[in-house]
């Protein structure tokens, strides 16, 4: 007997309701760009410069002492946040962040010794297992090269599908990876998890994945266009996206478990990193059908192609590669 | 589809048996290492029972390279430093002025007397007291000026000479600056690697970044404020001629000096000649030493120029003090006695043990050309890291055993094909890990579970493809043949996208980032082997076999 997630055989409309996906869609779009307007992201150090370090001590975290034992220091904008972790219930970590002094660029070991000796009055049994300062003149270049690195990826990305498939596939495919990105970034605006460099290379990996699953679809549909030439697109891309759902509920399923365990059991120095992957994989699966073949849908493609390439059709190579 | 020639059998197994062979040394991970340090100890000459017990904990013939744990795995401290080189320039014009006195000394008689006036750090400006004759003093500076030999600067020469009315300026070229920057950089590389090792810290990584940066990073040091402290100050030590010693900070000072404090004596200041009578370079040997009084102390001993330039100094100067200077403070500014010929001393102050000890580390080491700015640094505590490692490895083995436990649930004897790819996949990605040298991080481990997760995409392509042709009644091995060849390109595509994402990481990111992209594109390019050979292999190898009639999938 099989564990089956989805059944042998489906035949889901998946555009009945497309005007209402794609609506939900776009509202999402919409919220993600007020809460990132409104609420901001949290940059870490790494976009911000400043310094973190963190605190682990014998007792419980006290955050008004550990903020008023830093106070005298005047050292600016201070946070101190506690460092939660379910598999660890006797952890006592915070993590002190405060921002770059003027006239300096990573902390100078005199900051670092007076904040260390402020705390460690507070509680005689901590210690800084991590830490961590970046300059202003390093997170300026920082932030710059992030955005290169995400527009290059969108950007190599979407030269290869255009290569590879029709200009409307690859509109649809921009359509399915800004949704992705525009989500992400609101979500993390929303919860205000710390967005650092990591969070960049999560931000990748969804533009990498997203698209995995769009490619996927498209390329059935890619090879029933060539093979039911009559068909009407609508119930083709349907029947391409049921064809191809057993395959994209498994692998979302078995990426998700990875990831879920790895959120659960990898420890809180990585969890907002992988949470991020969590949140991509399950955007990246939904905007594939509903955002992705929903604007192919809307855009239509030229069938006629087939009659240049005569007697290719229905053949897994043929060269309609652009 | 379904046939291996003999050939691609034997290079598929070899490929997957050299995968575990350089995978297995990590199973070990702290006995190869301890085997290893041994043996580079022996290669040392160092052949005490401990050290060959040691090495022969793992045997010469099996591979012993290992994956390199990142500082978040391992601890240790990372810092990334920006050199002024600006500094430097200031000491080559200085080497310039002592030729332009040189050149202009002669023609006194037609140019009258020469005086050099204060200027930018990149200048030297002379003034002469015949402003009439400024172009013959340009002339015979010009002379000097020698072409830069770089590849950029071709045909540029190293001073630019100018004159505005009685003041010849000489300022230093772009091309110079360039190969002079070049050269800062090489020597402070060479001295930041040079103390970092004398302190006895294993493995550090020291690379030049960028134009003036350098990177530096140790693991298992216990804070990067440790780290700063070894590579500490320049180290610049230089004796000078004392003007007066004053308690006004404010002292106005003549052409040519310099106002420093005193290190230990608090409000004391002293006026002294800019121009150093010797500078560290000339030195030879510095060690930790008591005074007569037994206080702590450094020895040390000039090189042949420097000890004749002292010998002669001091010779000359018997009862007028000379400053001895360490990074703009004075050290110690005693009055000369005698003619001191052999060019060695002490140098005295208020130091403490470790004080004179890391100072005659760092005055052995040479100074550094100019001074350090410290851009970003980072300290992760061994214990931090351990944890990490473990966590990591607890997720990597969760996630592995619930999509070994899925994949049988939903494939049945095709999962458990799927299954022993997958296991030779993270065999593999632990084995090209291990040959590149590559350093595992946090991320990079994340990465691993990626890919685990996302390995056996290629695999439920292939085999949903084969349902469906089985469902079109299909003979088991033309469906297989089919599944295969028609999943091809979707499964080709769809790596080839996240593949370009990993590559573009790789290429932009930094630091933990790039160890993401390296496991993840690794881990793809794995994947799709195991995915196209491996299960394939297998599948093929029991259907010849077996030769079923009807097959579930």
């Amino acid at each position: 007997m099989r564990l089956k997630l989805v059944p042998s055989e489906t035949k889901f409309d998946f555009f009945r309701f497309s005007t209402m996906t794609l609506g939900a869609s776009v509202l999402a779009m919409i919220v993600s760009v007020f809460l990132f307007f409104s609420m901001g992201l949290n940059l870490g150090i790494d976009f911000k410069g400043g310094t973190t370090i963190r605190t682990d001590a014998a007792t419980a975290v006290d955050v008004g002492a550990y903020r008023a034992a830093l106070a005298p220091l005047n050292l600016g904008d201070i946070s101190v946040t506690q460092i939660a972790d379910i598999t660890k219930p006797d952890l006592n970590a915070a993590q002190i962040r405060f921002e770059a002094q003027s006239g300096e660029e990573a902390a100078s070991v005199e900051v670092l010794e007076a904040v260390k000796a402020a705390l460690k009055a507070v509680d005689s049994t901590m210690t800084f297992p991590q830490t961590e300062s970046v300059g202003p003149e390093v997170s300026g270049e920082l932030v710059q090269q992030a955005i290169i690195a995400v527009l290059a990826a969108i950007g190599a990305v979407l030269f290869y599908i255009w290569l590879r498939f029709e200009w409307q596939f690859s509109v649809g495919a921009i359509a399915a990876l800004v949704h992705d990105i525009t989500l992400t970034i609101g979500i993390f605006s929303l919860l205000q998890i710390k967005f650092d460099l990591a969070i960049i290379a999560a931000l990748l990996t969804i533009v990498g994945y997203s698209l995995n699953d769009t490619v996927v679809v498209f390329d059935r549909v890619r090879e029933n266009l060539r093979k039911f030439k009559t068909t009407p697109f609508k119930e083709l891309l349907n029947m391409s996206i049921n064809e191809t759902l057993s395959r994209t509920v498994m692998t979302s399923v078995t990426t998700l478990i990875a990831l879920i365990s790895l959120f659960v059991l990898g420890g809180d120095v990585i969890r907002g990193f992988v949470f991020a992957m969590i949140w991509g994989v399950i955007v990246g699966t939904y905007s594939s059908v509903f955002v992705a073949s929903a604007i192919l849908l809307r855009l239509g493609v030229k069938r006629d192609w087939d009659k240049v390439n005569d007697g290719k059709a229905g053949t897994q190579f043929a060269g309609i590669d652009a | 589809m379904l046939q291996f020639s003999l050939t691609k059998k034997i290079i598929i197994w070899g490929v997957i048996a050299l995968g575990f062979l350089f995978a297995m040394p990590n199973g070990f991970y702290t006995r190869v290492e301890t085997a290893n340090d041994a043996k580079v100890l022996m290669a040392d000459g160092v052949r005490d029972a401990n050290t060959v017990a040691q090495a022969a904990q793992w045997p010469n013939y099996l591979p012993n390279t290992l994956v390199n744990l990142g500082l978040d795995l391992r601890g240790g401290a990372h810092l990334l430093a920006r050199v002024k080189v600006e500094q430097v320039y200031e000491t080559r014009m200085d080497d310039y002025w002592a030729s332009i006195l040189t050149a202009l000394r002669g023609e006194r008689a037609t140019i009258g007397t020469i005086r050099r006036i204060d200027a930018a750090n990149d200048e030297v400006r002379v003034r002469i007291s015949e402003p009439a004759q400024i172009a013959r003093a340009v002339e015979l500076v010009s002379e000097l000026a020698r072409p830069v030999i770089s590849l950029s600067g071709a045909g540029s020469n190293d001073i630019d000479v100018t004159s505005e009315g009685a003041v010849v300026v000489v300022t230093m070229s772009d091309a110079e600056k360039i190969a002079t920057n070049t050269r800062t950089m090489d020597q402070s590389l060479e001295i930041v690697r040079r103390r970092v090792d004398e302190a006895g810290t294993r493995e550090p990584t020291i690379q030049r970044q960028g134009v003036d940066r350098i990177l530096i990073q140790v693991p298992g040091i216990g804070s990067a404020e440790e780290l700063k402290g070894i590579i500490g100050k320049t180290a610049k030590l230089t004796f000078h001629a004392v003007v007066t010693r004053t308690s006004d900070e404010n002292t106005p000072l003549g052409a040519r000096q310099v106002l420093y404090p005193s290190q230990n004596e608090p409000g004391i200041y002293y006026v002294l000649e800019k121009t150093p009578v010797i500078t560290g370079d000339q030195l030879n040997d510095a060690q930790p030493a008591f005074d007569q009084n037994n206080r702590p102390a450094v020895n040390f001993r000039l090189n042949t120029t420097g000890a004749r330039i002292f010998g002669q100094y001091t010779a000359e100067n018997i009862g007028n003090p000379f400053a001895i200077v360490l990074d703009q403070e004075v050290v110690s500014a005693p009055t000369i006695q005698s003619h001191i010929p052999g060019g060695s001393g002490i140098i005295t102050g208020q130091f403490s043990v470790e004080q004179t000890t890391l100072m005659s580390i760092q005055l052995r080491a040479g100074a550094l050309p100019a001074e350090l700015e410290y851009l970003q640094e980072s300290t992760v505590g061994p214990d931090l890291g351990q944890d990490s490692i473990d966590a990591g490895t607890l997720a990597v083995i969760v996630a592995f055993a619930a999509v070994l436990i899925f994949m049988a649930l939903s494939y049945g004897r095709f999962g458990l094909f799927a299954n022993v790819a997958l296991i030779i996949n993270v065999a593999l990605i632990f084995a090209i890990l291990s040959i590149i040298g590559a350093t595992l991080t946090l991320p990079g481990i994340a990465g691993i579970v990626l890919t685990v997760g996302m390995a056996v995409d290629a695999n439920v392509l292939v085999f949903e493809r084969i349902r469906e042709e089985l469902k079109k009644a299909r003979s088991p091995i033309k469906a297989i043949e089919l599944g295969y060849e028609r999943a091809f390109s979707a499964i080709i595509d769809a790596n080839i996208t996240t593949l370009i994402a990993a590559m573009i990481l790789l290429v932009f990111g930094s630091g933990p980032v790039k160890g993401f992209a390296i496991t993840l594109g690794i881990g793809i390019i794995t994947s799709v082997f195991t995915a196209i050979w491996v299960t394939r292999l297998l599948i093929s190898t029991w259907i010849n076999a077996k030769r079923p009639k009807t097959i579930e999938v």
